[in-house]
């Protein structure tokens, strides 16, 4: 060998070091976990929101044909980008799995998780997080074939039931088998299209999930009418974006960007006459909502203009439903305004 | 054969029988010995054939009937909603193929922009060059390797974009068949030089180096890589400083960096242990250091020894990748079973299945065609 | 690399007893070189788990191994022993570790025999046979093995409903719900007639072993089958016979939603089990080939030359000489098999990767989680590992 081809050899060495150090070094990035109002102002430096979404779940978080995500929670991403960047463009859609998402949170990876996750005590506590509004209040059901003949939940000894692991669904369901004296085989499948397969092929009698899901799911189906949502609802499920334990500002932000939806509903504005209302209407609270006076957006630390924004190209929580939800067979049910005798109820902004 | 056997039954001269070679009889050579030799030698053998030929023409029959004769090719969009009544209608008879003409850019690609599509797609053609490139044994030089670094790179740049007037795209939008190429080819290309110096340490004399090599193979090789890739997905952030963190995708690939390093190890012991003593003691007659005899006289041998088992386990690890499905990265497979979540398309699941198959295969069987001929090749001299 | 281009002459020196304090000293750079390696790596280990202890302490992440005695609610579908979600963590553990060794065991035992057939298969003189067995196994072996359950899987679920299921012979029904068969009511006698079962075949084994040993002193062949026989059929039948003859057949029936009583062989370890059978064939199949075909020819020329059968030319010469060169690459297919049966997780099968996955869910506790799965895998590689040793080294050629 000659010394030229030593040279070589080492260049080759170094390069690869090199490109070994520089790789995770170019991904990291300053996103503080725990600290006080350390979120707001490393995601406002980054320029980009990451956010934690389903990797599938008809109507709440999808890709399609195109790649573009879409969906229910996908919009409370979209929210927070245009409240914060008036630019929709800028989220980084970070699919999660199921047992991947509470890491990913407390890591920083991402900085808010609206993936229907449900606010329970120990997840607020022992697992560090916090659950600062609730966008879908849901209760788990049961689907079953109607070929079955079965018309409730106590009927169904001896069945077998399709579960998804590691989520809330499968203690509910054991707790309420447990208290019912009813025995059942599980099957348990963690990707969900994998599991409802499995119900649709006939592998379960039941399918159990929150009764959001389930109508999803029926409405996808070729003959709906073959399919029954049973009456029982055997627990309280509700979902809602999730951020770290410990940062309060950011909490109240995706809390008020929340109530602003659904303030917005309430008070009749909606992404077509939005602007109109910021220039016309005279209610006080539309006002401060819409940031014409009251600086309630400075507050939030985005500027007082983030309520026409958002719900221009958002839109206001109604419209969103119907955009996503109502189209895969959802009603609104216990998510209608607290005026039409549901539970989504904004807090005044004043 | 045609033309032995209307040779052999042309009349002839005698004296050319008598001094050209005696051709064989016709039932010994055309077809219909061969067939009898080779399907009809025995009962069993006769009974054997006929009963596989069934059953492979039924079959093949039934598969033909279901991806061609009955199947769909496309079906109408009104309003961006697919219309698969028509699919549906069909009840499992025949394969409903729109879903994948319908959704082939989205197992593809995944979530890349759509109108930058091509950018991927070139960065597929160039791990195809690259493979065909390294594939060939007159590029098996030292350049080689800046080939692939200079490839890598570009491939990382066309990716992420950000100069050149191409717009950025974090790695969380990246999906389908280029993340299945990315995840295995980086893969390999990292865990390969790790490889050789776990291979080294665990020859080494010195016990401690020795010890640490051994316990790194074994227990990576004695756990799945699934319980690596849930290491990276959910205990990896919490090995890092506050503030800190690294993209799932690039943990996922250091997950599978460590195991694979762990199996090349071991296939690179083998061709340092085949190498012959004389080779060790040359070097060290010749007064050579350590790195000198290794880097120029023991791993040239040794790597060039390895090349077909290396290519085996490039397989592996490529269809290995797919278990990143599991921890929700949008590899090829992936990609594929979030195509069939839409509404619309549940309950297709086969025909996507047997199209990702077809990709993989259509990799995987190139690539281990090559190295079953390589490995001809090189054992050409043992051949007696 | 820096200080090798001292005077040659030095390494080619005799061996000294003590270390001199220079780096052309083979020694120092030896103790230099391991000190260095050995503190970068403990240095990392050191940051690594300062770090994640720091992180769960901010992030109020519980650490620890209580909740194994916690109350686990998680229902589980197929279990070895008694469980219901009542029962502690610790225990629904313990169940998914049977129901990994249950599909690994099966597993390698289907996939030897099956890869076996295959292999033989390759090499036969019928053409059509050895071309499907060469397409089997490449076609198998490059796709993942992934993407096969899951292929399995939905193929299975396209069987008929329970009411509408096939019944090709009395008291076997196979549908969606999986294959199930008929079983006896298990009794005490049964327990000590498998117990009786053991004992003949051990004793047989001893028995053999003796009779080879006098064979071997003498030359006479023995005749050991008829013991043989008596031991391993005669001895249980007559325990089984002595404790009254129990036996009453549990036939599986539809009653409500599902078929009652009978063996269950479900959809999902099915499918596990059909995907990793077939993969793992493949690759069994060519090792098997490639273990015969190391066998010189010359040596089944020589066996049939001294007038043995073919069949005890199979087994007294070809046999063992191709074990020689199967063991080790079977062994790590064995191992294989087995880590791959973490992919149950996939398709719903619920192995040790399931439960703990689904606990480590449950209670946020990853590390401990995934800590349970390593150990798991690790104990049973090293098993497999050690005994395969053992097995090797006994059939190892003894050179004199």
């Amino acid at each position: 060998m000659t010394p030229m081809r030593l040279a070589t050899l080492r260049t080759l060495g170094a390069a690869f070091l090199a490109g070994a150090v520089a790789a995770p070094a170019m991904a990291q990035q300053p996103a503080p976990a725990g600290g006080a109002a350390a979120t707001m102002d490393a995601v406002k430096s980054r320029g980009t929101l990451s956010c934690g979404v389903n990797t599938g779940l008809a109507g709440f978080a999808q890709p399609d044909s195109q790649g573009r995500w879409t969906g229910f929670d996908v919009d409370y991403c979209r929210a927070l980008a245009v409240a914060l960047f008036n630019d929709q463009s800028k989220i980084r859609y970070v699919p999660t799995t199921a047992q991947g998402r509470f890491t990913a949170l407390q890591s920083g990876e991402i900085d808010v998780l609206p993936r229907n996750t449900t606010a329970t005590l120990s997840r607020d506590t022992s697992l560090g997080l916090d659950f600062p509004a609730v966008n879908f209040y849901d209760g788990q059901g049961f689907m079953v074939k109607a070929s079955l003949g079965v018309s409730s939940a106590k009927e169904l000894n001896g069945a077998t039931v399709c579960v998804q692991p590691g989520t809330t669904t499968e203690q509910n369901l054991t707790d309420w088998a447990r208290a019912n004296s009813i025995q059942f085989t599980p099957v348990v499948i963690e990707r969900l299209e994998e599991l409802v397969s499995a119900y649709v092929a006939g592998r379960c009698d039941a399918y159990t999930t929150d009764v959001s899901g389930l109508a999803a799911t029926r409405s996808a189906q070729p003959q709906p009418a073959e399919h029954v949502i049973l009456p029982e609802v055997i627990s309280k499920e509700p979902l809602g974006p999730a951020v770290r334990h410990g940062d309060q500002r950011w909490s109240d932000l995706v809390r008020w960007t929340h109530y602003l939806l659904v303030g917005a509903e309430e008070f009749g504005i909606t992404s077509a006459n939005v602007e109109q209302a910021a220039a016309n209407d005279a209610r006080p609270e539309v006002q401060r909502m819409l940031g014409k006076n009251g600086g309630l957006g400075a507050m939030l630390g985005v500027d007082d203009a983030w309520g026409v924004r958002v719900i221009k190209a958002i839109g206001n929580y109604g419209e969103m439903f119907d955009r996503h939800l109502k189209p895969i067979g959802i009603q609104r049910g216990p998510n209608a305004q607290w005026t039409q005798g549901g539970q989504q109820y904004a807090q005044p902004f004043r | 054969m045609a033309e032995i056997a209307a040779e052999a039954s042309a009349p002839r001269p005698l004296q050319d029988a008598v001094i050209g070679p005696r051709r064989p009889p016709l039932l010994a050579v055309g077809p219909v010995a061969w067939a009898k030799t080779n399907l009809f030698s025995s009962w069993l053998s006769t009974a054997v054939t006929l009963a596989l030929g069934y059953l492979i023409i039924r079959w093949a029959m039934g598969f033909i009937d279901w991806a061609f004769v009955n199947a769909i090719w496309s079906v109408p969009v009104t309003n961006g909603q697919a219309q698969t009544q028509a699919c549906r209608a069909l009840n499992g008879t025949g394969a409903c193929w729109a879903v994948v003409t319908e959704k082939h850019r989205f197992m593809l690609f995944g979530t890349y922009p759509y109108e930058e599509h091509w950018r991927p797609a070139l960065c597929v053609l160039l791990f195809i060059g690259l493979y065909i490139v390294s594939a060939m044994r007159r590029f098996w030089r030292k350049e080689l390797a800046l080939i692939w670094i200079g490839t890598l790179a570009l491939i990382g740049l066309l990716m992420w974009g950000g100069v050149f007037g191409l717009s950025y795209v974090p790695q969380e939008r990246w999906g389908g068949l280029v993340i299945t190429l990315i995840l295995s080819t980086f893969g390999i290309a990292l865990a390969f030089p790790l490889s050789i110096l776990v291979a080294l340490g665990r020859r080494s004399r010195l016990p401690a180096i020795k010890t640490l090599c051994i316990l790194y193979v074994e227990l990576i090789r004695g756990v799945p890589l699934i319980s690596l890739l849930f290491m990276a997905s959910v205990m990896f952030p919490l090995f890092l400083p506050e503030g800190i963190n690294i993209d799932k995708l690039l943990r996922a690939q250091v997950a599978i960096i460590l195991f694979a390093a762990a199996y090349l190890a071991e296939v690179v012991r083998g061709g340092l242990q085949a190498l012959p003593r004389g080779q060790y003691e040359a070097a060290d007659a010749l007064g050579l250091g350590f790195w000198q005899k290794t880097g120029f006289i023991i791993l040239p041998q040794a790597l060039r020894l390895v090349i077909p088992p290396l290519v085996n386990t490039f397989i592996g690890m490529f269809k290995d990748t797919s278990l990143v499905l599991i921890i929700g990265i949008f590899d090829l497979l992936t990609a594929g079973k979030t195509a069939i979540v839409e509404p619309a398309w549940q309950g297709f699941g086969i025909e996507i299945y047997v199209t990702i198959g077809l990709i993989y295969f259509i990799f995987c069987f190139a690539m281990s065609r090559y190295s079953q001929g390589l490995e001809a090749e090189l054992n050409q001299h043992r051949v007696r | 690399m820096s200080d090798t281009a001292a005077d040659p002459r030095l390494l080619r020196a005799p061996p000294k007893k003590g270390i001199r304090l220079s780096w052309a000293d083979e020694k120092l750079r030896g103790i230099v070189w391991q000190v260095l390696v050995v503190g970068v790596v403990v240095s990392i280990l050191w940051w690594l788990v300062s770090n994640t202890s720091h992180n769960l302490e901010v992030r109020r992440i519980a650490t620890g191994w209580g909740f194994l005695s916690r109350e686990a609610g998680l229902p589980i579908g197929e279990h070895v022993i008694d469980y219901n979600p009542t029962n502690t963590y610790a225990r629904a553990l313990l169940v998914g570790v049977l129901n990994t060794l249950k599909v690994a065991v099966i597993g390698i035992l289907l996939a030897t025999v099956f890869g076996t057939l295959i292999g033989i298969a390759r090499l036969s003189k019928n053409w059509l046979l050895s071309r499907i067995a060469a397409t089997y196994i490449e076609v198998i072996r490059d796709l993942p093995l992934l993407l096969q359950l899951l292929f399995w899987y939905a193929i299975l679920q396209g069987l008929p409903a329970p009411r509408q299921s096939l019944n090709p012979v009395t008291g076997v029904f196979l549908s969606n719900r999986g294959l199930k068969l008929p079983w006896i009511q298990w009794q005490d006698a049964h327990s000590f007639a498998l117990l009786g079962l053991v004992a003949g075949i051990v004793a047989t084994i001893f028995y053999a072993r003796a009779a080879r040993a006098k064979q071997m002193a003498d030359g006479q062949p023995r005749k050991v089958w008829p013991l043989a026989l008596g031991l391993i059929l005669g001895l249980p039948l007559l325990i089984w016979a002595g404790l009254g003859a129990p036996f009453a057949g549990d036939i599986p029936a539809l009653r409500g939603f599902n078929f009652q009583g009978g063996l269950t062989i479900t959809p999902e370890y099915f499918a596990l089990l059909l995907g990793l059978v077939m993969y793992t064939a493949a690759f069994i199949a060519e090792i098997v080939r490639a273990g015969i075909q190391s066998v010189a020819r010359g040596q089944w020329e020589a066996a049939e030359a001294l007038g043995l059968q073919r069949g005890r030319i199979m087994r007294l010469i070809v046999l063992p000489q191709a074990l020689r060169v199967i063991i080790p690459p079977m062994t790590s297919q064995y191992l294989n098999l087995t880590k791959n049966s973490s992919l149950a997780v996939a398709i719903g099968y619920q192995d040790i990767v399931s439960i703990s996955n689904t606990t480590l869910n449950q209670t946020g506790q990853a590390i401990e989680g995934i800590a349970i799965i390593m150990a798991v895998y690790l104990s049973i590689s090293l098993s497999i590992s050690l005994f395969m040793n053992w097995y090797n080294a006994r059939i190892a050629l003894v050179e004199r």
